[in-house]
């Protein structure tokens, strides 16, 4: 019963994963076989040397984006969501609101940000902030914060941050919205009555209990941050806005392609980011339940 | 009532008007509207001509109002051909992905046997990978397929609806594996025991006995792999080179670069792609919202 998914997933998810591993260490333009030659780890020494400024751009991109969006979409959709779990009026609307943005497809939200928002001539964004002029959010390399003389966080990504954020916040809001749900009144009510204050209450009475949701949160934030691609994507990924995995798509498939063996090189140091964590979270989680089944 | 109920009710009584309350309300009331202006401005937007905007901005009193725009997208973007796409895409994945991750959710969680958590871990690790990792190969090994001309206008898997529908039940299949073999260990052993006693097959307390029960979970999971699979354009864009045989999704999603050249008339374009997604969103939010969070919650 559990054969033919397993057939099938394996199949076209984990072979193909073990061949671009594979494949990272050839040089290869993806047409003939006859042309596929071992290279060792020349792709990864020019990653490291020649596309070094992509590489480490990329590299902080991805970090920054994974602290920004600890920092700012996981605070606020946990603030909303605690809001929202208390006695409000119309709570569903606000819950639609602040979610509708996760359903929306990326050519709508390709379209809302590149035009609507950030359109140099007739954008909202323009309209507020360019006292008549025009201005190119999603097209200024320079730095917003620099390490260093090539490196750093440049102002169109944090434009595009503010997208992301929208778009993230919606989801952190309903997972800690359902986990507060699921905490129980009662502590809440006895730490009150001792005398605690909300804050108290909150700090040591519900977040310690939030914690399998605090976990999952985790999860998807790392992973998200890691593998984000598709907003900087549909944006057309204006200079300097580079993540690992728009790098990746670019080099197999991008203008003139076939660079198979860099780009799966980028891909590998992708999925090698990605897998250690993975497989932290999926050992422990299953530890934990297997242990819950024997007790 | 217990004495959580009583609790319960007397954590959500709490003091009507106060200064706090008008700072709560204020606060996401503002929060809200500013998540709601790109929404709304896209929709204002398709119901305006392009001269407007252009003179005045995306927000401005509109001079004109018109569902020109409506009418030309439908007809340049080629709309109801590629919503059949999409329905010949969708419609077998997320049947075939519930279908098979329900029967290996129901064989790792119902039996013990060797493998079964290592096979959970594969489905589960297998949906958080990266899907550039995949890319390749992928479409290497789906151009050297053959298929027969009535199941793929390339005569190959690349090119073909099955091409895309394999790939989405094998990627998505990862994530409701997981989430239903999390829902079936809640239901008590019991229920395989006394199957067994009564003489039914694997297959029957699958069918007539686990399966009906996870009915719930079925119906979050679907409304969430219906916006995820409609939502999808990667698989599609790097499978699927013939723009007219693309899904809306993947077709459209360089509203800018092939069919339209007014971003009013893009506007128009991506309400269209977008209502099926809000619609499904809005009848199913309930479903929707749960759906995301099963396995986390106490139930």
């Amino acid at each position: 019963m559990a054969g033919i998914p397993t057939v099938l997933h394996v199949t076209l998810i984990w072979i193909p994963t073990i061949v671009s591993i594979f494949l990272s260490f050839t040089s290869w333009r993806g047409i003939r076989f006859s042309e596929l030659k071992w290279v060792g780890l020349k792709n990864y020494h020019q990653i490291f040397t020649v596309f070094q400024k992509n590489f480490y751009q990329a590299l902080i991109n991805n970090t920054v984006l994974l602290v920004f969006l600890f920092v700012f979409p996981t605070v606020l959709g946990m603030f909303i969501a605690i809001l929202l779990d208390r006695d409000i009026r119309g709570t569903r609307i606000f819950q639609s609101v602040y979610y509708t943005p996760v359903v929306l497809s990326l050519a709508v939200v390709g379209f809302m940000w590149q035009s609507v928002i950030y359109s140099p001539a007739n954008g909202l964004a323009t309209q507020i902030f360019g006292h008549g002029g025009e201005i190119n959010w999603l097209g200024n390399q320079s730095f917003l914060v620099s390490f260093g003389e090539n490196y750093g966080i440049s102002k169109n990504f944090v434009a595009i941050l503010v997208a992301i954020a929208w778009r993230h916040t919606g989801y952190i809001m309903v997972l800690y919205l359902a986990g507060l749900k699921s905490v129980d009144n009662s502590l809440r009510e006895a730490a009150r009555l001792d005398g605690s204050n909300e804050w108290q209450t909150f700090r040591h009475v519900v977040f310690p209990s939030l914690k399998p949701i605090n976990v999952i949160i985790a999860v998807v934030t790392v992973i998200e941050a890691l593998r984000a691609f598709d907003i900087i994507f549909v944006l057309n990924t204006p200079r300097k806005t580079e993540v690992l995995s728009i790098l990746t798509t670019n080099n197999l498939l991008g203008e003139g392609g076939g660079n198979v063996g860099r780009g799966s090189a980028y891909a590998t140091i992708l999925f090698m980011l990605c897998f250690g964590f993975v497989i932290w979270y999926v050992t422990s989680h299953y530890r934990r339940t297997q242990e819950g089944a024997d007790t | 009532m217990t004495a959580a109920a009583n609790a319960d009710v007397a954590w959500r009584r709490r003091p009507r008007i106060s200064v706090g309350r008008v700072l709560l309300y204020s606060f996401l009331v503002l929060t809200a509207a500013l998540w709601i202006v790109p929404i709304a401005g896209a929709i204002f937007a398709s119901f305006r001509p392009f001269h407007d905007t252009v003179q005045d901005g995306f927000f401005s009193w509109p001079k004109h109002l018109t569902l020109n725009n409506y009418q030309n997208a439908w007809a340049q973007g080629d709309i109801l051909h590629k919503y059949w796409n999409t329905t010949l895409i969708l419609v077998p994945s997320l049947l075939l992905t519930l279908f098979f991750s329900s029967m290996v959710a129901f064989v790792c969680s119902r039996f013990s046997w060797r493998f079964n958590i290592l096979l959970l871990c594969v489905f589960t690790a297998g949906n958080l990978l990266p899907q550039q990792i995949i890319i390749q190969p992928l479409f290497q090994f789906y151009n050297r397929v053959p298929l027969p001309g009535w199941l793929s206008n390339s005569g190959k898997l690349n090119g073909s609806y099955w091409g895309l529908i394999l790939i989405h039940v094998a990627f998505q299949s990862g994530f409701c594996t997981f989430v239903l073999s999390n829902y079936m260990k809640l239901l008590p052993k019991s229920l395989n025991d006394a199957a067994r006693v009564d003489g039914a097959s694997v297959w029957k307390q699958y069918w007539q006995i686990i399966l009906p029960l996870t009915i719930p979970a079925m119906a979050a999971l679907a409304t969430l792999e219906f916006t995820w699979i409609y939502n999808d354009f990667f698989w599609a864009v790097v499978l699927e080179q013939q723009g007219a045989d693309r899904p809306i999704t993947s077709s459209l999603y360089n509203l800018g670069g092939e069919f339209f050249k007014d971003d009013n008339l893009i506007a128009a374009a991506s309400m269209y792609v977008a209502l099926p997604t809000l619609i499904v969103y809005i009848a199913l939010q309930r479903y929707f919202i749960s759906g995301l969070t099963i396995g986390t919650d106490k139930g």
